[in-house]
């Protein structure tokens, strides 16, 4: 290295490696490895619940046995032995424990797959494990499970015993409400005007005998229901009698293969997306839930974008830079910052019992002192989300609008823009982008919060969604669900907390999957605009 | 108040724009003083001297294009454009630079389409006839050289084109308000040397309608393609008058040694 030179007589040292690749390598790594163990846990448990288990008799030293699904093997530390946490079902109005059970292997003296065994999905007390017996119809016919035709009947049973229940559902939910509502508008009216109840009395009875009718139809088909029994014998040996109309689902865990496996796992998947939830959230779908978040956030956004573009343009195109806007500029950002449960409390001081209550007042005191918006709603909520996700959207608006070129402006202003034309024609479609980048975070952000929601219209169970086929279709004041409170309410609220944890993990890849799904769509818009819009290479 | 028509007869008669005695600053800094300077009009004035000499200062006060720089004003003297103080307070500054179009150093078309492009001026005045439009578009573009190139293609984008092109783009896109005067600053610096001949061809044609004032620094340009030139040198107008007399037989040393490669 050391060559002769003439003039420069010092020597120079050799290029030195970057120890610095690998310190912001590391950095990368550890994210990654959090990201992935993360997104890998909650996937794996995700799916895990919706995959059909093989069911396993488990013969036990102290004589009798037990059937049910092993959840998870782990080390008892006390007893150092490996135990086993047993998923057995058959809980029932009489047994209503839990369905899950630990098992210590000291304890075990065998295990068989018996290939007999069915498990049922029902409408109460959840799964159920056993070997059926015989069926017995409401019209009389009564087949051995050795039958010619056993399944084929079950499953024409469980057929009608489904569309049944839809004609309850839609008797309860739709032609009753229908009624009950016009019963209360009636009410309302008679409250209002106490002289024209006599006349709307009678209209008021007829409308009573209305209910007595469809309540008794709802009644019978109830009934109805409950004729097709199914006997079960229970791994003990005990009998049970089990009303066909109330299974969902049945398949014979050992008989599956890997195919019908995953056409199963595929079609639970299904129902979870797709169904009510049932038994306190801890079995069903979550649908409301998934509906309500998607909603939320698209309200949400739908008020945050043009707020937060209208201020940033103030704040960045008009406002004299000066000590004051700096300091707006450093309150928003620190907005950001506001634990977000603030901005739940002032949700609910600010938009329910303030501007609530007033346009209950106004629009709504036909129903008062029942409250129509003076209470928790999607609206409410939504809005509160708006103003928590506010600084993200200004922040990113504002550095959008800083990065368009300078000679882009000065071109608009050349050819005799005013400023506003400038902004809205050339300045407002370059930043568009960017802008966007500030909604895809505001969405993230809002669509994971659950704190200030919780004050100001989530709820555990709403019984309609926000949006129906019902007019005004659109019912802005409707409590909802979200799939974020149902994360918290199903894994901390739920009275069967092994029961719940699987729902749990599926709750959370839902949400997970939501997310991504909505700022999937804003990012191929982004993708789509920068294309349009790029800046001229030169 | 709006900038006077101006019809043929009156125009050939009436210098395009006179500056009179203007000192101009940036916050504290002057960055031109005592400039007067008469611009005839239809013809290609050229504004050449080294860099921060002053010159794209003067001609961005043309157009008050500095009004978007914090701080620059003009503080004393007046500048007329065909015969009206643009520094009037009320004057319409949307309706000066409808009179007084300007192309930039870097080309810089909207993110949109070329027809879309040479529109914009048109419908910011209100302009919504498709047919004014079109005829708009064709008649500009074929102004600046571009219309064969581009007829085709007159709805995809503007960054399709080289940079050259854009240029011109940028030039068909000031001339399709029908302006009077043309403001270039440095209009081919980024230009490669064909590119930088067809501009200068096109500044030749377009001087029989419009006022041209450009500004560069290639002094080969301003022989080739100005009718008058105008040597500043920190912030002052050293020398004015016709392109041959300035390039052969200048009156100032300070020109001679400028354009003879002595400095700058």
């Amino acid at each position: 290295m050391a060559k002769d030179h003439p003039i420069l007589t010092y020597s120079v040292k050799p290029p030195k490696g970057e120890a610095q690749v690998w310190l912001t390598a590391m950095g990368l790594a550890i994210g990654i490895v959090m990201v992935v163990g993360l997104l890998g846990l909650i996937l794996k448990r995700g799916t895990d619940v919706f995959w059909p288990k093989r069911v396993v008799e488990i013969q036990l030293k102290e004589g009798g046995s037990l059937l049910g699904e092993i959840v998870l093997r782990q080390k008892n530390l006390k007893t150092g032995r490996e135990e086993w946490l047993v998923h057995s079902g058959n809980k029932s109005k009489d047994d209503p424990g839990s369905a899950y059970r630990y098992v210590d292997t000291g304890e075990v003296t065998g295990t068989t797959e018996p290939a007999g065994v069915m498990k049922a999905k029902r409408m109460e007390y959840g799964d159920a494990l056993f070997y059926p017996v015989n069926l017995t119809a409401r019209d009389g016919a009564s087949l051995r499970v050795s039958d010619a035709g056993f399944n084929e009947k079950l499953k024409a049973l469980m057929k009608t015993g489904e569309s049944e229940r839809r004609q309850v559902e839609k008797l309860e939910k739709v032609e009753i409400g229908r009624i009950n509502q016009k019963i209360q508008d009636l009410d309302n009216k008679i409250k209002v005007n106490p002289a024209s109840a006599e006349s709307l009395t009678a209209e008021k009875a007829s409308l009573q005998a209305e209910y007595e009718k469809l309540a008794a139809q709802a009644r019978g088909l109830h009934e109805a229901l409950g004729k097709d029994i199914l006997r079960c014998r229970l791994v003990g040996g005990e009998e049970r009698d089990q009303a066909i109309g109330e299974l969902i689902r049945i398949y014979e865990p050992n008989k599956l293969g890997f195919w019908s496996r995953l056409r199963t796992a595929i079609s639970q998947f299904w129902d979870f997306l797709s169904e009510d939830p049932r038994e306190a959230n801890t079995e069903g779908g979550i649908f409301p839930a998934i509906f309500g978040t998607f909603v939320m956030t698209i309200l949400m956004s739908a008020v945050v974008t043009p707020l937060g573009v209208i201020a940033a343009i103030y704040l960045r195109e008009y406002a004299r830079q000066g000590l004051l806007v700096q300091v707006v500029r450093i309150s928003v950002n620190n907005l950001a910052g506001v634990p977000s449960i603030v901005f739940g409390v002032f949700g609910l001081g600010f938009f329910v019992y303030t501007i609530g209550s007033h346009v209950d007042e106004w629009f709504f005191s036909d129903a008062l002192p029942t409250p129509t918006f003076g209470t928790g709603g999607i609206l409410w909520a939504s809005l509160t989300l708006a103003l928590l996700t506010l600084p993200v959207v200004i922040v990113a608006t504002e550095e959008a609008l800083a990065a368009v070129p300078r000679g882009v402006r000065e071109a608009a202003l050349a050819c005799g823009a005013s400023k506003w034309q400038t902004i809205q024609r050339v300045v407002l479609p370059a930043s568009a982008p960017g802008v966007l980048t500030g909604v895809i975070l505001a969405m993230a952000r809002g669509a994971g919060e659950v704190a200030p929601l919780m004050l100001v219209g989530v709820v555990k169970l709403a019984p309609a969604l926000p949006l129906d086929t019902q007019a005004p279709f659109i019912h802005a004041e409707r409590k909802f669900m979200h799939l974020g409170f149902h994360i918290f309410d199903v894994g901390f609220q739920s009275p069967d907390s092994l029961a719940a944890q699987p729902m749990v993990y599926a709750t959370t890849l839902l949400l997970i999957t939501l997310v991504v799904i909505m700022n999937l769509a804003a990012i191929l818009l982004r993708n789509k605009l920068r294309k349009k819009y790029a800046a001229g290479t030169f | 108040m709006t900038v006077t028509e101006s019809n043929g007869a009156t125009a050939a008669a009436k210098p395009a724009i006179e500056v009179n005695g203007v000192d101009f600053c940036y916050g504290s800094k002057k960055a031109l003083s005592d400039i007067h300077l008469t611009i005839a009009p239809r013809q290609v004035t050229a504004f050449i001297g080294p860099s921060g000499c002053g010159k794209s200062t003067l001609l961005r006060c043309f157009n008050r294009m500095n009004d978007m720089v914090h701080g620059a004003r003009v503080t004393k003297g007046e500048i007329l454009v065909e015969g009206v103080n643009i520094y009037e307070p009320r004057l319409e500054v949307i309706d000066l630079r409808r009179r007084v179009g300007m192309v930039f150093q870097k080309s810089n078309p909207f993110p949109d389409s070329i027809y879309e492009n040479i529109a914009y001026g048109l419908r910011l005045a209100g302009e919504r006839n498709k047919k004014v439009l079109d005829e708009a578009v064709e008649q500009s573009l074929t102004a600046a050289a571009l219309w064969d190139e581009t007829k085709d293609r007159l709805h995809e984008s503007a960054f399709g084109m080289s940079g050259g092109q854009q240029q011109r783009l940028c030039i068909a896109r000031a001339v399709a308000v029908k302006p009077d005067i043309i403001l270039m600053d440095e209009p081919c610096s980024a230009l490669d040397p064909i590119a930088t001949l067809r501009i200068e061809e096109l500044i030749h044609h377009l001087k029989q309608d419009f006022t041209i004032v450009i500004v560069t620094h290639n002094m080969q340009q301003a022989t080739r393609c100005a009718d008058r030139t105008a040597f500043f040198y920190l912030g002052e107008m050293v020398e004015e008058g016709p392109t041959t007399k300035i390039f052969s037989t200048p009156e100032k040393q300070r020109t001679e040694d400028y354009i003879s490669g002595r400095f700058g």
